[in-house]
């Protein structure tokens, strides 16, 4: 730091007019012939200070404002009790708003604009000049407070006692390590997060069901072309949990005709008759992946515009997503109803750490 | 003290009395004396600080209210309130006592309402207040440390923000903590862990709504509270910049008393700030909830949009091109998570630490209470708006989908030209912006030298015709000289006859921002100017 004072000898000499401890200006350039400041101009009176028609109008403004605010607080109140909202009616809740809210801002904006134009129009409008000091303050007190800690420091030793320092400060340091560990209660201590992201609630023969209704869903329901929202069945009847369950287990499933699914060989038992179904959860950060569209076959995520290919095992074809979305391996049971073989192969939803 | 008291010949107002009461028991009077007559400079920009005091006002104020009616429990109910279309549907205690706030209670709406926008308000005016700041160089020495406190109560501001944001548990709020949920679930080592401690276990679970209700209404505003508090006794203690101009020196502070004229025109702007809200509140629907449903991880729906101050870190997700995401070492690397989140901490982390970066280049010492005007630091403005454009291409980024649906235009077209104004938009807004800043440093020469245009054309006897220009008033002229321009460093060998790595940095730092540089015209330019033209 020292040198940065050198590197501006030169013209730290020329300056050091103002400033009262002659500070480094660093490489400021101050040229020697610059123009003097030329002092205040002179004042101008307003209006209102030399018409006194103007200063009595601006009098009965502000006090008319004033009047309007009381005006407005009256109305809001008013408003509150002739605009009730228990009828059932959004149309209601409109206008209990708008008059709330049309009487409230009158009362503020009449003491406002009120105050304001006080004291632009009438008050005295003659500008104070205030010195400054140099932010550090006196050399005399910055030497007391100095002598203050070197006082302090002798009498307690705090430098002098370096072992009684030292364990004093590693003692402050551990201290609040406890109400750290505490924090391990914001989760339940009998859980693992990985274990519990590397499963859902699918499981072989469980079937597959809408979204909302809770309805099985027929393989011969599932028309060419078509998409549905699915959970799987039993998930509306969990006491806890659900949403938990749903976050995980959301599916969508689609009928492609056959021919245009490319699928890999050990997954080309995982679909039925052209039917297919992803996890509806985001590979990126597990926003729902609700947006398709049939005829290229995509899948567009709306927070961040990931985009999936179901022809293609649903791979990432444009947007910040890496991973396919994960295939759910389904099947038809007896009674024509889609069922899934097994739970997802792997972890559904956003990426983590432990994942691999 | 005590002979005015007791000596009091004639009855005292009121007024004098109670003052009299109060001071003898509080010391008051030394406080009155002290600041009470203070001059506070005045300009519009300085108002931009004080909306964003003003919006906070009325945040706690209207906050208040809610905390009344709004029960922050993730507990399932089936709605029974007088929003007809969500009757039965199973939701949330949290979006429950909303929709009543909105529905139930009489002017619950508008106060909802009303502490949205001001919410709104805060983030932007504090924003708008920074590059008040930054581009008139506010914060030089003694300042630094109040841009920093300044920068920290933005980001509070916007922690309060989007807490708050998510206590109804409405469906958007709900997509916006999934996506908060797989952002920390990609930090490298303790992400699983972080997402498993925030959420009480899996996502969504039953805690979240609960533990942000603690954030956002105890230790996030007792944050805020205290670091206006400090922000402002340094405003007291360094006494307010001013712009330049005649009388108005390094050393001074001229401006109307603090009482009676600016306590009269700041407590009206309050009551201005708080009407122009109330007025959205009751004229705007913000955040509809009962349009969007309560929170369930299945339905979204397309074209949503975060809080505008989320802006910049959703599009920043967005703009990151597929398959930045690796396995390495048997662990999930993403980086399509972690690049957007080091190039906002890096911009952050840049903007902070501005002020001292420019101090060491400089190596000026003095305090500094004068603003600058944005044209006379050039390099300094051109990075301020290189830094906007930075920020801005985010932003727009974060409504990729709604700019490709309303203009027609490809998803991909509109990612890859955002992602091309992030990464060359800041060079180009940098050049074109110091450019422009020379051009008008030298017009401010150009018309201190020959004067303004008068408009008057005379005809000279040579049958010559030309326009008068007026020489400027010594007022006037002021206003355009009276900057100070800095040259770059010489580098020179320390006294160990080594030119050390450091000080080769800041001399590079130095050209690089003193290169060019325009100096205001001086009494010897002016008198040679004036010889050679009459």
């Amino acid at each position: 730091m020292a040198q940065d004072d050198h590197s501006g000898t030169e013209i730290a000499a020329a300056d050091s007019s103002h400033a009262a401890p002659a500070a480094s200006p660093g490489t400021a350039l101050i040229a020697p012939d610059s123009f003097e400041n030329p002092g205040f101009p002179p004042h101008r009176p307003r209006v209102t200070d030399e018409d006194p028609k103007r200063e009595k109008r601006a009098q009965r403004t502000v006090y008319t404002l004033f009047y309007l605010s009381i005006l407005g607080s009256v109305w809001a109140i008013a408003a509150y009790m002739l605009f009730p909202m228990e009828s059932n009616n959004v149309g209601d809740v409109r206008l209990n708003n708008l008059f709330i809210g049309l009487g409230a801002t009158l009362a503020l904006l009449g003491i406002g604009f009120g105050a304001v134009h006080w004291a632009k129009s009438l008050m005295y409008d003659v500008e104070l000049v205030d010195e400054r000091h140099p932010i550090g303050g006196s050399p005399e007190t910055q030497a007391a407070a100095v002598k203050v800690f070197q006082d302090a420091d002798r009498e307690s030793g705090f430098s002098r006692r370096a072992v009684i320092r030292n364990s004093l400060i590693g003692a402050l340091l551990v201290f609040p390590l406890p109400a750290v560990v505490l924090f391990r209660g914001l989760a339940p201590q009998d859980q693992n997060p990985i274990e519990l992201l590397s499963h859902t609630m699918w499981k072989k023969g469980t079937r597959l069901a809408l979204d909302p209704s809770g309805a099985p869903i027929k393989a011969s329901d599932v028309t060419m072309g078509s998409a549905f929202h699915v959970i799987p069945e039993g998930l509306q009847d969990l006491e806890h949990g659900k949403l938990d369950e749903k976050a995980k287990a959301a599916v969508l499933l689609m009928r492609l005709d056959p021919k245009d699914l490319n699928e890999l060989p050990e997954r080309k038992t995982w679909s039925y008759d052209g039917i297919v179904a992803y996890s509806k959860i985001c590979t990126h950060v597990g926003c729902p992946v609700a947006l398709y569209e049939q005829h290229t076959h995509h899948l567009l995520c709306p927070c961040h515009q990931s985009q999936f290919d179901v022809a293609n095992h649903c791979e990432v074809i444009f947007g910040p997503a890496k991973r396919p979305l994960p295939q759910l391996p389904i099947a038809v049971d007896d009674e024509g109803y889609l069922i899934a073989q097994s739970d997802f192969t792997e972890p559904v939803g956003p990426s983590f750490w432990e994942r691999h | 003290m005590s002979t005015a008291t007791t000596n009091a010949p004639q009855k005292r107002s009121f007024t004098a009395a109670a003052s009299v009461y109060v001071n003898e028991r509080t010391s008051v009077a030394g406080f009155v004396k002290e600041l009470g007559r203070k001059a506070f400079p005045d300009h519009w920009s300085f108002l931009l600080g004080e909306v964003a005091l003003f919006a906070f006002v009325v945040v706690l104020i209207s906050g208040t209210f809610l905390t009344f009616f709004f029960q922050a429990s993730m507990a399932e109910v089936h709605y029974n309130g007088s929003y007809v279309p969500l009757k039965g549907v199973e939701m949330s205690v949290a979006m429950a006592s909303t929709l009543d706030i909105s529905f139930d209670i009489r002017g619950g709406l508008f106060v909802r309402q009303m502490h949205h926008w001001a919410a709104l308000l805060f983030v932007a005016a504090i924003g708008l207040h920074m590059l008040r700041i930054f581009f008139t160089g506010a914060f030089r020495k003694p300042r630094e440390l109040n841009w920093v406190i300044g920068f920290v109560l933005f980001i509070l501001a916007m922690a309060e923000g989007f807490t708050g944001y998510s206590l109804p548990d409405d469906l958007l709020s709900g997509n916006g903590l999934a996506i908060i949920n797989g952002m920390i679930k990609g930090f490298p080592l303790v992400g699983t862990w972080m997402s498993f401690l925030l959420f009480g276990g899996e996502f969504p679970g039953t805690d979240i709504v609960g533990r942000l209700y603690t954030l956002h209404i105890l230790l996030l505003p007792a944050l805020v509270v205290a670091f206006v508090a400090l922000h402002l006794v340094f405003v007291v203690v360094h006494k307010h910049t001013q712009y330049a101009g005649p009388g108005k020196t390094p050393g001074n502070a001229v401006g109307p008393p603090i009482l009676p004229v600016y306590a009269a025109k700041a407590g009206g702007f309050f009551f201005i700030v708080f009407g122009v809200l109330a007025l959205i509140a009751s004229l705007f629907t913000i955040n509809p909830i009962w349009n969007y449903g309560p929170y369930d991880p299945s339905p979204v729906s397309a074209g949503t949009q975060p809080d505008w101050y989320i802006g910049f870190a959703d599009g920043a997700l967005r703009l990151i091109p597929p398959g930045w995401e690796f396995v390495w070492l048997d662990r999930t690397w993403s980086f399509n998570i972690l690049v957007p989140i080091i190039a906002i901490g890096v911009f952050i982390v840049l903007a902070l630490m501005y002020p001292f970066i420019e101090a060491w280049v400089k190596g000026d010492k003095r305090e500094h209470h004068i603003a600058d005007r944005p044209r006379n630091a050039p390099t300094r403005t051109a990075i301020g708006a290189a830094g906007v454009t930075f920020y801005a291409g985010l932003w727009a980024a974060a409504s990729s989908d709604l700019l490709a649906t309303h203009f027609s235009l490809t998803m991909e077209g509109v990612i890859h030209a955002l992602q091309a104004v992030v990464i060359l938009g800041p060079f180009v807004a940098y050049f074109i912006t110091k450019r422009v800043c020379i051009a008008l440093q030298k017009k401010d020469r150009e018309i201190v030298l020959h004067g303004f245009e008068s408009g008057r054309i005379v005809k000279l006897p040579g049958g010559e015709f030309i326009e008068v220009h007026e020489p400027l008033d010594e007022y006037e002229r002021w206003r355009l000289v009276s900057f100070e321009t800095y040259e770059p460093l010489m580098l020179r060998p320390n006294s160990r006859g080594k030119i050390t790595f450091g000080q080769r940095l800041r001399a590079g730092m130095s050209r690089w921002f003193f290169e060019d540089r325009i100096a205001p015209v001086t009494k010897g330019e002016l008198e040679a100017g004036h010889g050679e033209h009459h």
